[in-house]
């Protein structure tokens, strides 16, 4: 009986994309002639699918009844985490500016 | 037998339906903790106050040892939810045990991290990027350290009453926190340790 088990196809596939993603990462880093900035917003990039995939694929963000307002929850604490984060380096980096 | 179509038991009933929606709504505060700490990294992390900077002290090694161990607790963590939606308590608690080990190794490599750096000269007293690199790592490793006492606790539950609604709702939300902590690490790794390697 228990060996009809389904394979966990998604857990699996979110797991090798994120070994992957990880190492590209750290290949960018350390292994290409892109300027700072230009790695630093490949990598940006590179953490943020692999966060998404962390959401959709472990942690099932969309299931059960309330899948809805999990996003519209988890999309406003995104939005007020960038909002404290880019603020903060905002004001502070431009107020040391005008110092 | 549950099958993989009808709903899973830990959404069978309307209590654990919100009690997992409030566990989300958790979850989001913890995202905007993070981030304050995050900003606060982020803004002082030039402070070094002619101490050592990230670089000097980095070991990209041991961090990528780290995140390959969180990365894969959270994998085994999905395969233990899996089994238990497979009603299989036996494939469940093994993975469960693999995930506590891997969480158990990921807080060795981080403390010997730690003791690295004071020995280096960094610690919270050091600069303002030292006082915001453990505040943020720390806060980071307490909640692994949590995670771990509380999944213990849940196995000890699992083995004496087996699967049930209750104690799959509760696994399913430990699950969700600890797919949570490996997010946060994701960042950690990223815009703390990738950024710092680059500086």
């Amino acid at each position: 009986m228990k060996k009809q088990s389904m394979f966990p196809l998604n857990h699996v596939l979110g797991f090798v994309l994120s070994i992957a993603l990880t190492v590209g990462a750290v290949f960018i880093v350390y292994q290409t002639d892109f300027s700072a900035s230009v790695k630093m917003n490949i990598i940006g990039t590179l953490a943020i699918f692999q966060a998404l995939i962390q959401l959709i694929m472990f942690m099932h963000i969309t299931e059960g009844k309330s899948g809805g307002i999990n996003i519209i929850n988890i999309a406003y604490a995104i939005f007020l985490a960038i909002v404290v984060v880019a603020g903060s380096i905002w004001v502070l980096t431009t107020g040391h500016a005008a110092m | 037998m549950a099958s993989q179509t009808s709903t899973p038991l830990e959404y069978s009933t309307h209590q654990n339906e919100m009690t997992i929606l409030g566990f989300w709504i958790f979850l989001g505060a913890e995202i905007v903790l993070f981030a304050t700490l995050f900003a606060g990294y982020f803004v002082l992390e030039n402070g070094v106050a002619d101490g050592p900077t990230l670089k000097d002290i980095l070991m990209m090694k041991d961090v990528l040892i780290e995140t390959f161990l969180l990365l894969t607790s959270s994998f085994t963590m999905g395969l233990a939810l899996h089994q238990m939606r497979q009603n299989n308590l036996k494939g469940m608690l093994i993975f469960t045990v693999i995930t506590l080990l891997l969480g158990a190794g990921f807080m060795y490599m981080e403390i010997n991290e730690f003791i690295h750096y004071v020995h280096e000269g960094v610690t919270m007293q050091t600069s303002a990027f030292g006082s915001a690199l453990f505040t943020l790592l720390g806060t980071h490793g307490v909640h692994v350290t949590l995670g771990i006492g509380w999944v213990i606790l849940l196995i000890i539950q699992l083995v004496r009453r087996g699967i049930t609604p209750v104690t799959s709702r509760k696994f399913f939300i430990v699950s969700l926190y600890w797919h949570f902590l490996d997010v946060i690490w994701i960042f950690i790794f990223t815009f703390v340790y990738l950024k710092g390697a680059l500086m």
